[in-house]
């Protein structure tokens, strides 16, 4: 009797994107055509991007992947017997042999790209559950405690450690409280937070449960970009299955104990990836940015006590419930703690998602990972950490990748994004954009964002056109220093960081001679 | 394809009441009105004010401050270019300009023939494999100019616009 062989095509979204969907359907028909039994599993990635569509098949030797594959490799396959691992000019060997995915430290995608991301048989083989398994078992300030001890902070941006968040919404008194998790995304270069929701759902759905019981919050929101459909459609379908299979609802695994959780989908505003003007969307009203004090902590959602969290966070606990914090913590440098999964974007030969312990040197991502700019030009700038980010020029790049190196240089991590420029890029055109995506973006709450970034615009672009370059250059400086000190939120706040790294390390772009346009 | 039934009040009602249960009604009321009819309707404010007793003002406010949500009918086919820092990184404006020049479509502008509209957004996560673009809400990766020329080619396609354009990609 033959066995069926299995068969892995990714569903993530950007082996989507560059056809997946069709390499599945031409593998089923191939194999229909030659009489083979063949069943395709729709994996998450593993996070290897350029290599998409990556088709791994099981063997007695592990998993052989092959990749890229187009269409019209899928028959050259079957003749050299890739179904029991032959030789292929797309040939990678294991997976775990391919030289970018054996330098990881993988914790939170562990399971991503080996499993169907909706079986939840799966998710339970691989470890799935066991955190929860243990919490349910603790007190909520006990498991507060193991995420306070792990040293995990907050991977949307602000660094904020989990635990003391956590401990401040367990100690409020209140008859409701909330858990909020933002995946937003709204980071230029960023995908780890959709790679979670697309590729290991039950994940994020058990940490955001373990919040839950860590302080006493019932009910659950996960807010999802509109611009991530895919995700929002997986994750939603993972909600469904796990409430039905008991892992969630009004007695979790029968324990009496109840938490109900919704996805909830975004509406295209940037913004909104900011905390309180999530909960201000969530509560359905305009993303207006909310004044703190109070802190969600206490006056979230609803005006009850809400912990907000990045989707990389909440995956990160069960890990850290199932293995301890310890097994968490001993990763990583100073108060780095754990794991960053570090998102390797824009003009890239091998961009995708390396998840590293923290401390490893841009030059070492950009160049050992990512194998320099796609485009074959030398490097010529690095943004870090989203748009609100700095950039880098190509003599930074030693700085190891960790919260306060970066701050030492005047950049931030963010959610851990980096888009590599060429030597093409002009960096008075990415200031100029800096202060336009503020100014579509700003919610229009406070004056030295609402109003200084539309200035920002024109005031670059006077510099660019070569008008009165010394003075326009000092009233950038001023709309800067007030943009920094005056906005009520990030956005505004540092929006002028990557304007100020653009000044800073590469001047001459905002000294260019004008060129004459053509005489009308 | 964009759906586009005709707005339909009672349509429009029912769709509203069957979210009243929900915390926070507004924006899934709001994303499932549009699902219906492409657009969300002027009529929709009041009927929304009166559900959840909110002041028209505060619906509208609301509307607005979304760039999801139109107040027109869309074209048959969106398609959706990223234009934020990734794609800028490998060459998302020169596509812009090639939609300008080579088809005369404004990025962000009317719709000339009501078939295809492109409008700008900001990352799709797809930024290892930009160019991208939601092509009637499918991701496309590594777009270039022939992959645009052919999505506009296809424009009067009537299924899947992405798959009709894949089919000539590879
Ligand atoms: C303009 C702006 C945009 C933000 N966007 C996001 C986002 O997309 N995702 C996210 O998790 N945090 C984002 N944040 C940070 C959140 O306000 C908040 O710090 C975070 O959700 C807390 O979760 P964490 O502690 O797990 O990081 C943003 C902040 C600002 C100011
Ligand atoms: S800084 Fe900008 S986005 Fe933040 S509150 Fe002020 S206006 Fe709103
Ligand atoms: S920047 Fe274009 S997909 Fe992220």
């Amino acid at each position: 009797m033959t066995q069926s062989i299995r068969v892995y095509v990714p569903c993530d979204s950007a082996a989507l994107s560059v056809g997946a969907n069709r390499i599945a359907k031409a593998i089923a028909a191939e194999a229909n055509v030659r009489g083979l039994d063949v069943s395709l599993v729709r994996n998450g990635s593993r996070g290897m991007l350029w290599l998409e569509p990556l088709v791994e098949v099981e063997t007695s030797s592990g998993r052989i992947a092959y990749g890229p594959v187009t269409a019209k490799d899928v028959a050259q396959l079957f003749e050299a017997d890739f179904l029991n691992g032959g030789a292929h000019k797309l040939r990678l060997g294991t997976v775990e042999s391919i030289p970018q995915f054996a330098r990881q430290t993988r914790l939170t995608f562990a399971r991503i790209g080996t499993t169907d991301p909706l079986s939840l048989d799966d998710y339970i083989r691989h470890d799935g559950f066991k955190g929860l398994d243990r919490a349910l078992a603790l007190t909520g300030a006990d498991i507060v405690e193991a995420v306070a001890a792990s040293g995990l902070r907050g991977r949307g941006g602000a660094g904020f450690p989990t635990g003391i968040k956590w401990r401040t919404v367990l100690g409020a008194q209140s008859d409701q409280k909330y858990v909020v998790c933002n995946a937003d995304e709204g980071d230029s270069g960023t995908f780890a937070d959709r790679m979670v929701m697309e590729g290991d759902p039950y994940m994020l759905i058990e940490g955001m449960t373990i919040a839950g019981l860590a302080v006493g919050a019932t009910k659950g929101y996960v807010y999802i970009r509109s611009e991530y459909p895919d995700a929002f459609r997986t994750f939603s379908r993972a909600i469904e299955l796990a409430h039905e299979a008991g892992y969630l609802g009004a007695s979790i695994k029968g324990s009496g104990r109840t938490f109900e959780l919704e996805a909830r989908l975004g509406a295209g505003a940037y913004i909104c990836g900011e905390e309180t003007s999530l909960l201000e969307s969530l509560e359905g009203k305009r993303g207006v940015v909310r004044a703190k004090p109070p802190i969600p902590a206490l006056v979230g959602l609803f005006g009850k006590p809400t912990i907000v969290n990045n989707v990389l966070s909440l995956a990160a606990i069960p890990f850290i419930l199932a293995e301890g914090a310890d097994a968490y913590a001993k990763h990583g440098i100073d108060r780095s703690r754990g794991t960053l999964p570090v998102q390797l974007a824009g003009n890239i030969k091998q961009g995708g998602l390396y998840e590293l312990r923290f401390g490893m040197s841009l030059r070492e991502i950009i160049q050992d990972f990512g194998g320099g700019t796609r485009s074959g030009r030398p490097i010529r700038a690095v943004q870090i950490g989203g748009p609100l980010g700095a950039y880098f020029p190509p003599s930074l790049l030693d700085t190891p990748l960790d919260y306060e190196a970066l701050a030492a240089r005047k950049g931030l991590l963010g959610h851990g994004g980096i888009v590599v420029f060429d030597d093409t890029v002009d960096m008075a055109k990415q200031a100029r954009f800096a202060f336009e995506f503020c100014s579509k973006e700003s919610c229009g709450k406070c004056t030295p964002c609402r109003i200084g970034a539309t200035r920002g615009v024109e005031v670059v672009d006077r510099i660019i056109q070569g008008q009165d370059r010394a003075k326009n250059r000092a009233v950038l400086d001023d709309l800067c220093e007030v943009m920094t000190d005056g906005s009520l939120c990030a956005m505004g706040g540092l929006t002028p960081v990557p304007v100020i790294s653009a000044l800073t390390h590469f001047p001459e772009d905002f000294e260019r001679p004008v060129l004459r346009q053509a005489a009308e | 394809m964009t759906r586009q039934a005709l707005w339909n009040d009672t349509r429009a009602r029912a769709i509203i009441d069957s979210h009243l249960q929900l915390e926070g009604a507004m924006l899934p009321i709001l994303h499932a009105l549009q699902e219906e009819f492409g657009y969300v309707d002027e009529r929709a404010d009041a009927l929304i004010a009166d559900s959840l007793n909110l002041s028209h003002a505060e619906v509208r406010g609301t509307i607005s401050f979304y760039h999801d949500f139109h107040r027109e009918p869309a074209a048959k086919h969106v398609i959706q270019l990223c234009r934020a820092e990734a794609c800028q990184s490998v060459g998302c404006e020169q596509l812009v300009s090639h939609l300008h020049s080579a088809h005369g479509v404004e990025v962000d502008g009317q719709t000339h023939d009501g078939l295809v509209q492109v409008k700008t957004v900001y990352c799709l996560g797809n930024c290892a494999l930009g160019p991208s673009a939601l092509v009637d809400g499918e991701i496309l990766g590594r777009v270039d100019a022939q992959t645009l020329d052919a999505l506009i080619e296809q424009r009067d396609h009537t299924t899947s616009l992405r798959d009709a354009v894949e089919e000539q990609r590879s």
